[in-house]
C-alpha cells in the first residue's frame, strides 16, 4: 500500500497505555463484562432468556465451525462474524438468566447437559454443505429479526435493549442469507440442487420455532408470542423463494422439542466437542 | 437509558503491590458531585483507545456514553458497538486502570445495550482520524435508513476517489466491510454505518 503517502499509525510514534501493559496476576481481574446488573424478575422470565440464549448459542457454535473451511475466504470471514454476533447475544442472555439462581454464563454454556439445553431443532441440524447451512441461517435469521423487532417491545427492560442491539445485527444476517439463497438458486444447476435440498432438509425444523408454549403464557407481554411472528416469517419467506424460483418444501413436520430438553442428535456431539475443554480443566483462563 | 449490565470490581492486588502513579493523594479530593472532578473523570476515560481501532479514542466512538463522581468513587457507562464485541472487556480494564492511576479510589465501569450505540455517535474527530490512519468513515446517518437502502459513495481514504466498490460486507472485525478503490486499486477498510 502506498508507503511513500501514509503516516505511521499513532501508537508507533507515542507508547500509550493499553491493555496489554497489564497482566492478569497483577489485578484480579472482574468477571466479564457481558451481561446483566439486573436480576432476571422469576423463574419464567430466566427460562425464556436460555431459550434464546441457547438458540444464539449453538448456532453461533455451529457458524464457527465454518472458519478455513467456507467455499472463499469472505465467506470464513462473514459466517465467523455472523458466528460472534450470535455469541454476543447468547452472552446476555445467558448472563441474564444465570442471574436468577446465582450461575454465570460460563457455568451455562459449559456445565449444563444435553436435557438441561433449551434450544431449537433447527439450529440443531448439522452443517451439511454450505447450501444446508445457508437455508438453516436463512431460515433462523429470518425467524430472529422478527423476534428480536417484536421483543424490543418487551415489558421487561433487560430483554428490551438486548433486542434493540440484537436487531440491528440479525437484519444483516438475514441479507446475508438472503442474498446466498438467491445466488445459490440462480446459479448452476449443481448449486440449484442442493439449495433445494437443503430447504427440503431443514424445513420440517422451523415449525418449532413458532409453537406456543405454556410458559409463553405465563410471561404475558414480557415474552413474544412464537405464533404471532409466522405471518411476516411466511411473507418474506414467500418473496425471497419467489425471487429464486423455489417452492416451499412440502411434507412432514417435526415434533422438536427443544423447549423442554429434548433435542435433535446432533446435539450431544456438538455439546461433547464445546465442552469438553471447560470440562477437563474446570476455571482455566487463558 | 436502560441498564442491563453493571460490574463492579473493587481494586484489588491479589497479593502484589500493584504501582500507580497518583493513589495516595486521593483522600484529599473534593466530595461529591464535584463538576471539575467529573470533567477530570470524564477526560481520564475518555483518553482511552479502542485496541482494534488504536487512532479513535471512546469517545470518539461514541461508546463512552457517561461518567457519574462522588468523592473518590466513579461510575462510567459504556456501551459496545456491537454485542459480540470482544474489545469491551479490554476498555473497561483499560478505563479502570486509568482512572486508578488518576487517583480514583473505587471505580465502577458499567455496560449499557440501551439506546443501542450507532455510528451517528462517532465524532467528526473521529471521523477524520480514521480516514487518515486508512479506513474509511461511516458515511450518511443510520438514523435516517429507511426500508430503500441507498448506498452512499465511499471515498478511498487513499486516493480520495469515489470509484469504489464493495468486496464483502464482513471484514477484519464486526464494524468494518472490506472495499477495493478502482482508481488506485488499493484494497480498503469502511467503517460500516449501523
Amino acid at each position: 500500500m502506498n508507503e511513500g503517502t501514509v503516516t505511521e499509525p499513532v501508537e508507533a510514534q507515542e507508547p500509550v497505555e493499553g491493555h496489554g501493559d497489564v497482566s492478569v496476576d497483577e489485578l484480579a481481574l472482574a468477571a466479564e463484562l457481558t451481561g446483566s446488573g439486573e436480576r432476571a424478575a422469576s423463574a419464567d422470565i430466566a427460562e425464556y432468556a436460555l431459550w434464546l440464549g441457547d438458540d444464539a448459542l449453538i448456532l453461533a457454535q455451529q457458524l464457527g465451525a465454518w472458519i478455513t473451511y467456507a467455499p472463499e475466504l469472505e465467506e470464513d470471514v462473514a459466517l465467523g462474524n455472523i458466528a460472534l454476533d450470535l455469541l454476543g447475544h447468547a452472552r446476555s442472555f445467558l448472563r441474564y438468566a444465570g442471574s436468577w439462581d446465582g450461575r454465570s454464563e460460563d457455568d451455562l454454556a459449559y456445565f449444563r447437559d444435553e436435557a438441561e439445553f433449551r434450544s431449537c431443532w433447527l439450529v440443531e441440524q448439522p452443517n451439511g454443505d454450505f447450501a444446508q447451512t445457508i437455508a438453516r441461517q436463512f431460515l433462523v435469521s429470518t425467524y430472529m429479526l422478527e423476534l428480536y423487532s417484536a421483543l424490543r417491545s418487551s415489558t421487561d427492560p433487560t430483554f428490551a435493549a438486548i433486542a434493540e442491539k440484537a436487531v440491528k445485527e440479525v437484519d444483516y444476517h438475514r441479507d446475508h442469507a438472503v442474498q446466498w439463497v438467491l445466488r445459490l438458486a440462480g446459479g448452476t444447476d449443481e448449486s440449484r440442487a442442493r439449495i433445494i435440498r437443503a430447504f427440503g432438509d431443514v424445513w420440517p425444523y422451523a415449525a418449532e420455532l413458532f409453537r406456543d408454549e405454556e410458559l409463553i403464557d405465563r410471561l404475558g407481554d414480557a415474552a413474544v408470542r412464537p405464533s404471532t411472528l409466522r405471518a411476516a416469517f411466511d411473507a418474506v419467506v414467500a418473496a425471497v423463494f419467489a425471487e429464486a424460483e423455489l417452492e416451499i418444501p412440502a411434507g412432514s413436520t417435526s415434533a422438536g422439542g427443544g423447549r423442554h430438553g429434548s433435542h435433535a442428535t446432533e446435539l450431544g456431539h456438538l455439546l461433547s466437542e464445546m465442552q469438553v475443554l471447560a470440562r477437563r480443566h474446570p476455571g482455566a483462563t487463558w | 437509558m436502560v441498564i442491563v449490565s453493571s460490574s463492579s470490581r473493587p481494586i484489588s492486588l491479589a497479593g502484589r503491590e500493584l504501582s500507580l502513579s497518583a493513589p495516595n493523594d486521593s483522600n484529599s479530593r473534593p466530595l461529591s458531585g464535584d463538576e471539575s472532578e467529573r470533567e477530570r473523570a470524564w477526560g481520564v476515560a475518555a483518553a482511552v483507545k479502542d485496541p482494534e481501532v488504536p487512532v479513535l479514542t471512546i469517545e470518539d466512538l461514541g461508546v463512552l456514553r457517561d461518567v457519574a463522581v462522588d468523592g473518590d468513587r466513579v461510575r462510567v457507562d459504556i456501551t459496545p458497538t456491537y454485542s459480540g464485541c470482544p474489545a469491551m472487556d479490554a476498555i473497561r480494564d483499560d478505563v479502570e486502570l486509568a482512572l486508578t492511576n488518576a487517583g480514583f479510589d473505587e471505580i465502577e465501569v458499567r455496560l449499557v445495550l440501551a439506546p443501542a450505540w450507532t455510528t451517528d455517535w462517532m465524532s467528526d474527530e473521529g471521523k477524520r482520524k480514521l480516514t487518515e490512519y486508512g479506513i474509511a468513515p461511516p458515511t450518511g446517518r443510520a438514523a435516517h435508513r429507511g426500508p430503500i437502502r441507498v448506498a452512499l459513495g465511499v471515498r478511498c481514504p487513499r486516493c480520495g476517489s469515489l470509484d469504489t466498490r464493495e468486496i464483502s460486507r464482513f471484514g477484519s472485525t464486526s464494524c468494518k466491510a472490506l472495499y477495493e478503490c478502482r482508481a488506485c486499486l488499493e484494497p480498503f477498510d469502511h467503517f460500516k454505518v449501523i
